[in-house]
């Protein structure tokens, strides 16, 4: 049935390989570009497929695994490489797949001329790679391998311009601080691996049999840290708090590289994962609250900084964190569906964002370049009234931009809003609810907010570039345009598959297809949930629809005052700024979580070690070696004096002792 | 072809005979006879892995008289099973390697030099093969002396202080040893064992005081070969200053004597002392995994830091050894082979570099990546192994040691070794970043070249077996399966056995002891009895979907 | 008795000059006299006590020990003569290079 499932990672691998091996010799950048493209497009052809074959199975039906070697086998542990086909991995491909093309192609144009061009792409198609493991494995440990892939190829990716110290810090930073999600995910696999093994016999990391076999579970206990574990990876892999800090500083890679592994596919594996193990965070509703309140804090905290970010990747990134934050309070709420439609909307339109604001500092950088002017082309505050200047680049980017703001019609609203109404209406956290729906909902007025800070800075008012470089600017090639197209379009539209059930009935009794085509992955959870509790949620259509209301309300407060602040009133900000400095300086400087960080962990732990080695190791240890040697000496120092090389002191002294001796026998 | 083994392990014996023929200034000649002969008798090993059936028995078995001095009985005893075929090939396949990779940098007595390495070989072979203890003990003593010549002749600046250390280190170990090993045999003889035979006291049941003070010995001298926190300081010295063909041996195979003498002699001939201080051993692993790593990571060095690493990485090998199952035993048997070969690997990179700079302080580098493109992108993969990335060999015997432990009663153990795994990529790329990232500004590192032919071709087999042995380890695992699976039932004290029929006559069967049972079936023990069904739960959901609800 | 009694006091009394001898002269040829002296000393015991139990057994041994001061003469009197090649006396004093 899904035989030709195991291209769509391998082609990418070939990818790699072929320009990984050959790409310094192949030097032509068309080529180059093109294998690379070429074969995630091959990905995406082959992923279309799959969800053809699966959308014409009944729903029922939709699980397949497709088996090709055991990895490891040892006692009672087994992990093959298999790949999962149902819903919910195939949704995953196509993103992958398919936002991953546009933004291979739209590297050709904006890697065009750099150092390493064939690194770059092999870089970005072993990340393809890994992604589709990540997504298509059919056990943990399969899992955990694309899992780790992605980490390290956004590792060598945020290192790409390894010789900025900066860049070469920010890719360690990240592989690090996903090492110590990575410690959770590992703990978490062993606890359940051994957990049902040992009272249950059941010896299994596959998902499927994890499914069937989570009815074996308790509810809390040994649940609650099996996915405490597993939610520290995630928080790694999607940048929550406490592990958020690597993402802003990932923006040291190229752009597109934002825009493909930390805004649309790698960071949302974390969210991929609890949907993929539903049925374990279900059984927990400690874990599901850690869950709901660290997304709900994340959005909120991430969005403060945005506000303040002056880089225009920054605030893409910080934006990024927030909106990871509503998938991981989707899934903490226990609304995986969302979550997942979340993720979905999400990679279009900031996919788009990262990708508009590449072409905006493509086109900075070319035009200061000309200007020989050193300014940094991704300062908001350099830029202005691009509006005339790029107008393809700017359309898109509004669209993406009042998608992510929440604006009603477009994808953005539909999946936040489901979050937020999940968030106040589940049944898990009784009076917590309105705090998280509170949390999302002032959260959401802030990405308004900032978002359109965003936009106003770029592209409106007049332009602030040095008057030199102001005639350079122009649009992108084609390549970089239609990328943007795509995804813009993608970012209005692609709501509309997942409808809310109470917009959907208005409409005619439209069904949310995208929940529907997810069920059969979140039936075991629905079991649970439908034993367990199902009588704790909130029903009350006119209460929905005011939530709503208010939400959207708060998005179009966030947006005009965004409006009067940056374009009508442009000195408020200014004036803001000088009456609360303090504020201003700890937003801007996020916080000052990561100097936090340096202060108690990073040093403490370089200056243990120090102590360690120099103190334990070279003193204690060694000094305890070298000491015996050294006593050992010491006192051979003493006997050696005897030895005074003159004949007649041994003959005395032999004399001596035969005398000595002789007398002791005699007068024994 | 019975004798392959006694080939194997005396073709290098028969090189150095033929290379006192060579006249000394013949470099090149010497050389190349050298490699050539490492070379063959890495083929004539493979001979061994392919005539290697999958059983848990020795083959090869070579069993002829030897020494009979008085009550003393000594035979040429040799053998391999599933636990000591991997690391025979490995000994015989990093030898051509570290011929190969100090090709340039030992210009001065190069006879002497390859009449070390070839006599290393054999010994370091003849050790894994000895069945008869007596012959180990010989082996393991020979081994010393070329690698006391290497270090003390071709090392560095401290080269005689690393070398003495080394040696006496060693040898107080070793000294123990062969006191507990004649008192064994004392002890033996008298329960009518007839010689050193090694099969002969595995069935010995001692008394457990005995046991405890004779682990005691032997686990000491193994510790400090392994080498164990806090016995590890000769280590460190002794990598500095060895030039890297030492460097690589002592890594990829030497360090591998310590785990070995574990598998083979400490535990079995031992178990239930070696139960009893096993939390004791594996506090000092897991000790030795994160105070290893922490020290790596503040090296200014970077032959020091790799040599720290090795700590950290035996650290796992222990854990795992000290789980008692399979999947730990396992994973220590193939994260052996691994650390053989990413470690050698670190360290051939390192004497790359090396020979080109004369330095290996890391502060003196920097920006390298633009200039060794080549160099770069192995040092990276070499790294990535190092760090346990999965794909690459690491992984996978980090993983089956780390979940091995979980399941043992070392859970907690391993939970800390387990953050280990953040400290290697902490110190591994930090090191990798201020080597090859950042600015190329140092005059001297620009005119760098990178790597030649000679030296690519000692990489790429190293390289391939990384990936070879992350993405398809199971033909390595099934090789030394029924062996482990044998060694775990045996080195289950006869007073656990008794638990464990004893628990499972009883009607509720828990956890451990179904994993158990399961075991026993697998390994031909008598064991035979019904998996009891946990009340009301079926035994096998896997095939039992939630019909509960 | 009483006639074997002398043999032996004048055989003590040589052994003791002999010994007197090495413990005290710094010459090395008196040192290697006086060595000698010594063992015929003990030569002087052996014959007595031959005598005096009646078997061969020290007249044997009598021999051994003249052939071997024969050949420790000859080993001895070389080194000597390197001795003094070497340093130009026969001063035991002078010779102390194997210290410590």
């Amino acid at each position: 049935m899904f035989d030709n499932v195991w291209l769509i990672p391998i082609l990418p691998f070939i990818g790699f390989l072929i320009n990984g091996l050959f790409g310094k010799k192949i030097k032509n950048e068309t080529v180059i570009g093109t294998i690379a493209a070429g074969a995630v497009f091959g990905s995406f052809i082959v992923s279309c497929m799959t969800l053809y074959k699966l959308l014409s199975l009944g729903s029922e039906e939709r699980l397949a695994e497709v088996k090709f070697f055991s990895w490891i086998t040892s006692g009672t542990f087994n992990a093959d490489v298999a790949f999962l086909i149902d819903p919910l991995s195939c949704i995953m491909i196509m993103i992958v797949s398919g936002v991953g093309f546009l933004i291979h192609l739209y590297s050709i144009a904006y890697m065009h001329g750099e150092e390493g061009f064939y690194r770059y792409f092999a870089y970005l198609n072993l990340f393809t790679f890994s992604m589709f493991l990540l997504v298509l494995g059919n056990n943990l440990l399969l899992m955990f391998v694309g899992w780790e892939g992605v980490g390290l190829c956004s590792y060598l990716l945020i290192g790409y311009y390894f010789h900025k110290k900066s860049a070469g810090d920010a890719g360690k930073k990240a592989f690090v601080m996903n090492r110590v999600g990575d410690f959770g995910f590992l703990l978490g696999l062993f606890t359940l691996f051994w957990y049902m093994g040992s009272t249950h016999n059941v010896w299994t990391i596959t998902f499927s049999e994890m499914a069937k076999t989570s009815h074996l579970l308790p509810t809390g206990g040994v649940v609650t840290v099996i996915t405490l574990c597993f939610f520290l990876g995630a928080t790694g892999k999607s940048a929550q708090i406490p592990l958020y800090t690597w993402l802003p500083d990932a923006m040291e890679g190229p752009t597109p590289v934002s825009a493909l592994i930390h805004a649309a596919t790698m960071v949302t594996a974390g969210v991929y994962m609890i949907a993929r193990m539903n049925y374990l965070f279900i059984r927990s509703p400690e874990t599901l609250t850690v869950i709901a309140v660290i997304g709900a804090c994340t959005a909120l905290f991430a969005a403060t900084i945005g506000t303040a970010q002056n880089d225009i990747k920054r605030v893409l990134a910080y934006s990024t964190v927030s909106q990871l934050g509503y998938m991981f309070l989707a899934m903490g709420v226990g609304a995986f569906g969302a979550g997942v439609f979340h993720l979905m909307t999400h990679a279009f339109f900031k996919a788009c964002l990262f990708l508009g604001s590449g072409a905006v500092i493509h086109s900075m950088h070319g035009a200061l370049h000309h200007a020989h002017s050193h300014d940094d082309a991704q300062d908001m505050r350099n830029m202005g009234g691009l509006k005339s200047k790029m107008p393809i680049t700017f359309a898109t980017f509004l669209l993406a931009t009042i998608a992510i703001a929440g604006i009603p019609g477009f994808s953005g609203f539909f999946s936040k809003d489901e979050i937020l109404w999940q968030a106040f209406s589940n049944p898990h956290h009784g009076s917590l609810n309105i705090l998280l729906w509170g949390m999302g909902a002032i959260a959401a007025g802030l990405t308004a907010f900032y978002m359109f800070r965003l936009v106003f800075m770029t592209f409106f008012g007049e332009c602030r570039i040095t008057p030199k470089a102001k005639d350079h600017l122009h649009e992108s090639p084609l390549v970089i345009v239609i990328p943007l197209i795509v995804l813009a379009g993608l970012s209005v539209v692609g709501g509309y598959i997942g409808i809310p059930k109470v917009i959907g009935e208005v409409l005619g009794g439209i069904p949310n297809y995208f929940e529907h085509y997810l069920d059969p992955v979140f039936k075991y959870s629905e079991e649970y949930m439908s034993v367990h509790g199902a009588h704790g949620g909130i029903h009350n259509i006119a209460l929905e629809w005011g939530l709503m209301g208010t939400s959207v309300l708060i998005a179009i407060i966030g947006i005009t005052v965004a409006y009067a602040l940056y374009v009508s009133n442009t000195g408020i900000p200014v004036k803001f700024v000088a009456a609360f400095p303090a504020l201003h300086r700890a937003v801007y400087n996020k916080w000052y979580i990561d100097e936090l960080y340096d202060f108690m962990i990073v040093n403490p732990c370089k200056s243990f070690s120090q102590f360690l080695w120099k103190g334990f190791d070279v003193i204690v240890i060694d000094g305890a070696v070298n000491g015996v040697a050294k006593s050992v000496m010491a006192l051979s120092g003493v006997f050696r004096l005897m030895q005074t090389g003159l004949l007649s002191n041994y003959a005395w002294s032999m004399a001596f002792g035969v005398v000595v001796m002789l007398s002791y026998f005699i007068l024994k | 072809m019975s004798n392959i083994l006694s080939l194997t392990t005396f073709l290098p014996i028969l090189g150095v005979l033929i290379l006192f023929f060579i006249p000394k200034e013949s470099k090149s000649v010497l050389r190349g006879f050298t490699f050539a002969v490492t070379l063959v008798t890495f083929l004539v090993s493979l001979l061994i892995l392919t005539g290697f059936q999958t059983n848990a028995e020795f083959q090869f078995v070579e069993n002829v008289p030897w020494i009979a001095a008085g009550p003393f009985v000594m035979r040429y005893n040799i053998g391999v099973d599933g636990i000591s075929l991997w690391l025979v090939i490995l000994t015989t396949f990093i030898m051509p390697i570290s011929v190969m990779s100090t090709w340039k940098a030992v210009e001065d007595k190069v006879k002497e030099y390859m009449i070390c390495i070839l006599i290393l070989e054999t010994s370091l072979i003849g050790a894994f093969i000895s069945i008869d203890m007596f012959l180990f003990y010989i082996y393991w003593e020979l081994m010393l002396i070329p690698m006391y010549f290497m270090i003390g002749i071709w090392g560095g600046k401290n080269r005689l202080y690393a070398t003495m250390k080394f040696f006496i280190y060693t040898m107080v170990g070793s000294l123990l040893m062969l006191v507990a090993f004649i008192y064994l045999y004392m002890i033996g003889s008298q329960a009518g064992i007839p010689d050193f035979s090694v099969l002969h006291f595995y069935n010995l049941h001692l008394d457990p005081s005995v046991q405890m003070w004779m682990f005691i010995a032997f686990a000491l001298a193994f510790a400090i070969k392994v080498p164990m926190f806090p016995l590890h300081t000769w280590l460190p010295d002794a990598h500095t200053e060895a030039p890297t063909a030492g460097s690589v041996i002592l890594a990829a195979i030497m360090l591998k004597m310590g785990t070995y003498g574990y598998v083979r002699f400490a535990i079995p001939l031992f178990p239930e002392a070696a139960h009893r201080f096993a939390p004791l051993l594996a506090t000092l692993a897991v000790i030795g995994i994160i105070y290893a790593a922490l020290v790596a990571m503040v090296q200014e060095d970077v032959k020091k830091l790799v040599a720290y690493s090795s700590v950290a990485h035996l650290g796992f090998v222990m854990l795992g050894i000290f789980a008692f199952n399979v999947q730990g035993m396992t994973g220590s048997m193939l994260q052996m082979l691994n650390h053989g070969v990413s470690t050698g690997a670190l360290f051939l990179i390192v004497g790359f570099i090396y020979e080109r700079r004369h330095t290996r302080l890391i502060t003196d580098f920097g920006g390298l990546a633009k200039q060794m493109p080549i160099f770069a992108t192995m040092f990276l993969i070499v790294t990535l192994s190092s760090i346990g990335v999965p794909g690459t060999n690491g992984f996978v015997g980090e993983f089956l040691v780390l979940i091995g432990g979980y399941e043992s009663e070392l859970r907690w153990w391993t939970v800390v070794a387990a953050s280990g795994v953040i400290f290697a990529a902490v110190y591994m790329l930090w090191m990798f970043q201020r080597v090859m990232f950042g600015e190329l500004n140092n005059p001297k590192n620009q005119k760098l070249l990178d790597l030649d032919a000679r030296e690519i071709a000692i990489m790429v087999p190293l390289l391939l077996l990384i990936f070879v042995m992350g993405v398809y380890p199971n033909p390595f695992i099934a090789k030394m399966d029924p062996a482990v699976k044998k060694l775990v039932s045996q080195i289950r004290p006869a007073s656990m056995d008794a638990a464990a029929k004893a628990l499972a006559a009883v009607p509720v069967a828990n956890a451990a002891e179904s994993n158990e049972t399961s075991e026993q079936n697998h390994t031909g023990m008598p064991a035979g009895h019904p998996v009891i069904p946990h009340e009301g739960q079926s035994t096998s959901p896997a095939i039992n979907p939630h019909e509960a609800k | 008795m009483a006639n074997f009694n002398g043999y032996l006091i004048i055989s003590a009394i040589l052994f003791s000059i002999g010994t007197i001898g090495v413990l005290t002269r710094k010459n090395s040829i008196v040192i290697f006299m006086c060595i000698e002296l010594m063992l015929n000393a003990v030569n002087l015991t052996f014959i007595t006590f031959s005598r005096y139990l009646g078997n061969l057994d020290g007249q044997i041994f009598v021999f051994f020990i003249m052939t071997v001061a024969a050949a420790e003469a000859a080993v001895g009197l070389a080194l000597i003569i390197a001795f003094y090649n070497n340093k130009d006396t026969i001063d035991v004093d002078e010779v102390q290079l194997m210290k410590w």
